[in-house]
């Protein structure tokens, strides 16, 4: 190690950091009402989690399908000590709760990550589902500790009251979160700096070499893997606390399987890719889910499509865009931006009104045929409405195909453009 | 005895089907590497298929009809969605299989709707085949099992005698070889994996009336199958046969014995009472953690031997 770097004020790190400091702050007084505050409590809970899954994912390339095991385990022993507290047996204070649940969803990684760190890719992949699918169905099996069908539920308001805040209203509870959020993405950006995480890079692109210089790959992994588990450990302990209710759906398949979804919708190969997954995951199980009752058949098919054609998530498509634009040639885009934009509402308007149709058909026939959609009368019965949609969709799914042609060659041209210039820079340099 | 008899012959019918739904999944790894996540997905369509086209002409020929669908399903998402993902690698295959999974079950709920189907054994497969001390061992279990057995010997039969087979086995090697000899290997992965599809739909045909046909199915089976062939090995067809006899066997006795720790503790002469340290883990029946312990089985197993049973390639 003789090459130093020092960069005495990286202005731009600071001005992000700030920004993300301000917008978590300011968030809760633009948005006043009941719902926008646990929802954004539930979108900080959300980020810690997703960028802890993506400490595998993104980071160490391991697919995991059990990441649940260990935010839920932290719920679990976070309501736990919540409860004991109440009882007055142990003198530590509600803000310190969280901390518990990452310890000791660590804890239970230091037992379970010797097991699925051994091998990388599908073996992993595998076992993480074989101990989610463990731990979940055991989770029916003692009552004591997982509460049953019921859960087990306890009372944040408890314990040392400093500065007179109980944690009882929601703000005081989000700002709680919030401060957590914060130093988590801190830490586990700062992660991604220090040599272990470097080397977890190193292992996920090239075992063998990581071996061949010294390495041993799987301690990296199982290293990590304790890691993500606390931060996960400690999402799960602030959901405890922010819903007073822990069940063990928290543990469950389908709760790994949403974090992985939009840990990769938001982008795993970008670090704040997780964080717009983070946001997506709470707005789609709150407003989504209340908007349509096909809501799952949509996820599916936009993270279909983000597989198929933008494998980097939304992050790589802000990524590129930047990249686009810092060479100066993102206004050209908009025409072509903006036709996408409209071709592709029109798919989906027509699309999303005959999927609401079947559903209705199926789910709400009692109802009558007739619905509203999107301020729309649409009866189920009736040709017209379904001739309707057919033509919209058709419509809009020539003109896109007009309009992505156009637009992937302005954008070949454009990137052709980016690698002459990149080119010629490192050629001047 | 008779209840060893009559747990072993329902064990092998249960490992026979689990077979059938593992068969597929394995050709389709060992062939492309691709880990189906939709696969037991697959096995709930044919379910669905088998119902719907029993209703309209009858039970034998949804026997055909409902894999070949489920296979041409399975083909076309081969061709236009998995092949795209291919050159990205493993993990987005995986992936986009995973999201399919969720697509299929929105998709059967809205057109079969949430509740089960009443999808019944046919008529000539009712009634006990034959009576072990006074437990009768149905038909339906027999002509499983006959299917299974028949469908092994074709498989292997397919994959080692045949010309076609001999292609199939050389394009998992050597792509490039088998390419220029003439052969369109993309078209034989989407066979087999179209054929992989079609064998969960069979399982799916034979399995959704003996069990129960609803949404729940593909979740229910899902994970278990993974167990079955990471245990057999990856990729090894004579492993997830043994693995899934074995699965099969040990959960239908499992779910059948009454014991547990505290009963054994007891006959050694301790004494457990609900103040004893653990006693929820002392009270448990075997019957109780029949569910988790293919799951139990799956992490001994890699802690172990991560190869599997038969496997030949480590992770």
């Amino acid at each position: 190690m003789t090459h130093y770097e020092f960069k005495p004020y990286n202005v731009g790190r600071w001005v992000v950091w700030s920004l993300f400091a301000l917008i978590l702050l300011v968030a809760p007084l633009v948005f006043k009402s009941g719902l926008s505050q646990t929802m954004l409590s539930q979108m900080g809970i959300a980020i810690i989690v997703c960028l802890s899954y993506n400490m595998l994912l993104g980071q160490g390339g391991m697919l995991s399908f059990g990441h649940a095991v260990y935010s839920g385990m932290g719920s679990f022993l976070a309501i736990h000590t919540l409860n004991l507290l109440s009882k007055g047996t142990l003198p530590i204070p509600v803000s310190l709760i969280p901390i518990v649940g990452g310890v000791s969803a660590s804890l239970i990684a230091v037992v379970f990550g010797y097991v699925s760190t051994k091998k990388a890719g599908t073996t992993f992949a595998m076992i993480t589902l074989g101990i989610g699918e463990l731990i979940w169905a055991s989770s029916l099996m003692f009552p004591e500790f997982f509460g049953g069908e019921g859960g087990v539920s306890g009372n944040r308001v408890a314990g040392p009251k400093p500065l007179s805040i109980t944690f009882g209203p929601q703000i005081q509870l989000y700002y709680l979160i919030a401060v957590y959020t914060f130093v988590c993405t801190a830490l586990m950006f700062a992660f991604t700096r220090t040599p272990l995480g470097r080397m977890l890079n190193a292992v996920r692109d090239n075992p063998e070499r990581v071996e061949f210089v010294g390495y041993d790959t799987q301690k990296v992994r199982y290293l990590a893997f304790i890691i993500s588990a606390f931060f996960a450990g400690i999402a799960g302990g602030l959901g405890a606390l922010n819903f007073e209710i822990v069940t063990s759906e928290v543990v469950s398949g389908p709760r790994s399987g949403a974090y992985l979804l939009f840990t990769f919708l938001g982008g795993a190969t970008f670090f704040f890719g997780p964080i717009i997954g983070g946001i997506l995951m709470v707005l789609a199980f709150v407003l989504l889910s209340e908007l349509t009752k096909a809501w799952l058949l949509y996820l599916g098919l936009v993270f279909l499509f983000m597989v198929m054609y933008a494998p980097g998530g939304f992050a790589s498509l802000i990524m590129m865009n930047l990249r686009v634009a810092a060479f100066g040639r993102l206004r050209e885009l908009y025409v072509g931006y903006l036709g996408l934009a409209v071709t592709a509402f029109l798919v989906l308007l027509g699309a999303a009104g005959m999927i609401e149709m079947v559903y209705h058909l199926k789910l709400n026939a009692a109802l009558g045929p007739e619905l509203t959609f999107l301020g729309v009368k649409l009866n189920a019965y009736s040709a017209n409405s379904w001739f309707g949609c057919a033509f919209i969709m058709l419509t809009g799914l020539g003109l896109f195909e007009l309009a992505r042609r156009h637009f992937a060659h302005q954008w070949g041209e454009i990137q052709e453009f980016i690698e002459k210039e990149v080119k010629r820079r490192e050629a001047l340099a | 005895m008779e209840f060893f008899t009559v747990s072993m012959l329902n064990g092998i019918s249960y490992g026979l089907l689990l077979f059938m739904l593992s068969s597929g999944l394995t050709l389709i790894f060992s062939m492309m590497g691709v880990l189906n996540f939709a696969h037991a997905s697959f096995y709930m369509l044919g379910a669905y298929f088998a119902f719907t086209t029993a209703q309209l002409v009858g039970y034998w020929p949804a026997l055909l009809v409902a894999p070949l669908l489920v296979g041409v399903i399975g083909a076309v998402f081969e061709k236009y969605a998995l092949r795209r993902v291919h050159k990205f690698g493993h993990v987005p295959e995986l992936l986009i299989t995973f999201g399919l999974s969720f697509i299929i079950l929105e998709m059967v709920q809205l057109v079969w709707g949430t509740s089960s189907v009443d999808y019944r054994v046919p008529e000539a497969l009712v009634g006990p085949l034959f009576t072990v001390g006074g437990t009768n061992f149905p038909k339906y279990r027999g002509f499983m099992m006959l299917v299974a057995m028949v469908m092994l010997l074709s498989i292997w039969l397919l994959l080692t005698r045949t010309r076609i087979g001999l292609v199939i086995q050389a394009a998992l090697t050597h792509p490039e070889t088998v390419e220029a000899l003439g052969h369109n290997v993309p078209r034989v992965f989407m066979l087999v994996f179209g054929g992989g599809c079609a064998l969960a739909g069979l399982a799916g045909v034979i399995g959704g009336n003996f069990f129960v046909t609803e949404p729940g199915m593909a979740t229910l089976v899902g994970s278990v199958i993974f167990v079955v062939v990471v245990v057999g090995g990856m990729g090894s067809l004579v492993g997830a046969f043994i693995a899934s006899l074995l699965i099969g066997i040990i959960q239908t006795f499992a779910v059948g014995v009454d014991a547990s720790l505290m009963g054994a503790a007891q006959t050694v002469g301790l004494d457990i009472t609900p103040e004893s340290f653990g006693y929820p883990l002392w009270r448990l029946k075997i019957s109780q953690i029949a569910p988790i312990l293919p799951y139990m089985f799956l992490v001994l197993m890699l802690i172990f031997r991560p190869k599997g049973l038969l496997g030949t390639r480590e992770g």
